[in-house]
């Protein structure tokens, strides 16, 4: 019996040993190297040696003020103001190149709001990495819910029993199997803004009078045009997850709502849904992790661009760590990165705990 | 006799309309992509400002794909991608069905401390980890044909092994060995078969559904591979299809060659797709198990 236990307790180890060593190696080790670079300088090729320096990635990237500006006044103390009738303000650097306010050295304008006659103006140390978060923050904040709520209208229309309906499943579910740099690129050819596919159809549905967009040149619109393909090419692969978990739902249900005389839209908000909710936590879960990842579209679409509306914090992470070489600056993102999709997933496994 | 009232046909046709505008939506684009890489550039270019984009007319010919082909080594390319798929795929169902076996049937000390290590890189997203990997990976040893070197950049194996176990498929193994009937393994204990051979012949035989999934999640995976190779791979000898795109834009884009180049390496898998659907589907299907 003890040569038993021996003789298992040795099999488990050796079977375990491949699978476990190696996500070790290259998945453990690897974050742990992350927050350890961090925290030091290190560069890929650099005439200094490495040098810990603690949080001083951190704070350089997540350091944000507000100042406020006075309208500049003349000698009476009139308050100057342009042709339009708007106050003048002094430069910003008046105040980040000011030696008596040296906390705010190298700070830069992040974006900037008035209240009466005074502007408040948002500074940050690293503007292009705020950016890079908020555009990634507000990814996730539309595509999640849009993207499970469109799934979800999907799998009930290919829930239905009709001839045919398979060819529609497999259809919707095509762009998922299609690499995502390939959909990318045929994106472009879609959203030009001489002749691009869409703004053909919506110029040709109204009779010529949409005036065509530069979809992906406009810093208004580059990001919703990247969020809505994104949403295009996973919309199938989230209509399968709620499907199965629609397939879960004892039909029964469904026939005593019948002769309860229920609505379609009872049914659906007293049967269907309840049923869903475990699909639900699933869906948002994978929604919000893939799309923290964004990265591919970026790069084959905008390059960050224009004028940073579409930087995100992958991509800042890869441009950084890996096309300037400032390893330890991709690092601090990553990790960011990190802490952030952590907090998430421990603020959805809160909501979705089992209540006993 | 209902669904043969007027009112009822309607709703029916309503139903179809629905399903097939939805259905334009998803094909358009792909159908946009394999028609112009059929066509001549300057007519390409002028075809998207009208329904022409999606049609097969004007001037068609393969003379894209011909220019494709003498641009970039598109089979060597293709060949890398499939290498190195089949390669990962195969030791993927290796590796993690042999981890999950230890974690389902096997006691042994530091077991749960290692499972719950496994299951919490799942959180872990690749792309966070991307740039401290590079560095590693370009300072490993390796003992070769060609004796012993260091650094793994531009090789297979840099493409291959850091994608060998992977937290979901170690996961998608363990649902399922639960769900097998332990009193097989029992009996075949008590027979005095060796653990090897339970694995071998009691558990995998039994494993077809879930071997299917987890091959072709990695399947995906691996083919669309971008960012690592990106990084890690310099020479054209051992760069992947995804990769190979670079070459069509580092001087005189010609889309209808862009195109073409998509198509090649898109339809395969599309067909596999087509031809597996089903699977296909009942695997993404399968994650949503783990609720």
């Amino acid at each position: 019996m003890n040569s038993n236990l021996k003789n298992t307790q040795l099999a488990g180890w050796l079977f375990a040993l491949p699978g476990t060593a190696l996500i070790f190696l290259f998945i453990v080790l690897p974050f742990l190297f992350a927050i350890g670079l961090s925290l030091t300088n290190q560069r890929l090729i650099s005439p200094n040696p490495t040098e810990f320096v603690g949080l001083d990635n951190y704070q350089r990237l997540l350091s944000v003020s507000i100042v406020t500006l006075s309208p500049t006044t003349d000698a009476q103390g009139q308050i100057l103001r342009d042709d339009n009738g708007q106050p003048e303000y002094p430069r910003l650097r008046s105040i980040t190149r000011n030696k008596a306010t040296p906390e705010y050295k190298g700070m830069r304008e992040w974006f900037r709001w008035h209240s009466g006659d005074q502007a408040k103006v948002v500074i940050a140390r690293d503007v292009v990495f705020m950016k890079a978060l908020t555009n990634t923050l507000l990814f996730v904040l539309f595509v999640a819910p849009i993207q499970a709520g469109l799934a979800l209208g999907l799998a009930l229309l290919v829930n239905q029993k009709l001839a045919g309906i398979n060819v529609f499943r497999t259809i919707y579910f095509m762009p998922v199997v299609v690499s995502i740099v390939v959909v990318s690129l045929l994106w472009r050819f879609i959203y030009d803004g001489n002749n691009g596919l869409l703004n053909s159809v919506l110029s040709s549905l109204t009779w010529g009078w949409f005036t065509p967009v530069d979809w992906l040149g406009k810093s208004e619109t580059a990001l919703g045009s990247i969020m809505a393909m994104s949403v295009w090419q996973g919309v199938g692969f989230h209509m399968v997850i709620w499907l199965s978990g629609l397939q879960t739902i004892s039909p029964t249900y469904y026939e005593a709502g019948d002769i309860e005389g229920a609505s379609r839209w009872q049914a659906f908000r007293y049967i269907t849904w309840p049923g869903l909710r475990h699909t639900a936590v699933l869906v948002l879960i994978v929604i919000t992790m893939q799309a923290f990842a964004l990265f591919a579209q970026i790069d084959v679409m905008t390059a960050g661009g224009p004028r940073d509306s579409t930087q995100t914090l992958v991509f800042q992470a890869v441009e950084r760590g890996y096309g300037k070489q400032d390893i330890s600056g991709g690092s601090t993102i990553s990790v960011v990165l990190f802490v952030i999709v952590l907090c998430i997933s421990i603020l959805q496994r809160y909501l979705t705990r089992e209540r006993t | 006799m209902r669904e043969f009232s007027p009112s009822a046909q309607l709703m029916l046709g309503m139903r179809y309309l629905v399903l097939v505008l939805i259905a334009v939506i998803f094909i358009f684009p792909l159908l946009f992509m394999a028609m112009s890489s059929l066509k001549p550039n300057l007519q390409l270019l002028t075809d998207t400002e009208s329904m022409r984009a999606f049609l097969p007319v004007g001037e068609l010919s393969f003379d894209n794909y011909e220019a494709a082909f003498s641009r970039a080594p598109i089979l060597t390319f293709v060949f890398n991608s499939l290498f190195v798929t089949a390669t990962t795929v195969i030791l993927t169902l290796l590796v993690c069905s042999l981890t999950a076996f230890s974690f389902v049937f096997l006691q042994w000390r530091g077991r749960e401390i290692a499972f719950s290590m496994i299951i919490a890189t799942m959180i872990v997203p690749f792309e966070t980890i991307a740039i401290p990997l590079l560095l590693m990976v370009s300072k490993l040893p390796w003992l070769g044909a060609e004796g012993f070197e260091l650094g793994w950049l531009n090789t297979y194996r840099v493409q291959i092994i850091p994608w060998i176990a992977d937290g979901l498929t170690v996961f998608l193994f363990v649902q399922y060995f639960k769900g097998l009937p332990h009193e097989f393994i029992e009996a075949s204990r008590v027979e005095g078969a060796s653990w090897w051979q339970i694995y071998r012949r009691v558990v995998m035989p039994l494993c077809g559904p879930v071997i299917a999934t987890a091959a072709i999640l990695k399947f995906l995976v691996m083919y669309n591979q971008y960012l690592w190779p990106l990084i890690v791979v310099q020479q054209e000898t051992y760069r992947p299809v995804m990769v190979g795109l670079q070459y069509f834009f580092q001087y005189n884009t010609v889309w209808g060659e862009v195109m073409a180049y998509l198509t090649m390496i898109t339809l395969p898998v599309l067909a596999f797709y087509l031809f597996l659907q089903k699977a296909f589907i009942a695997s993404i299907a399968s994650t949503g198990v783990k609720g």
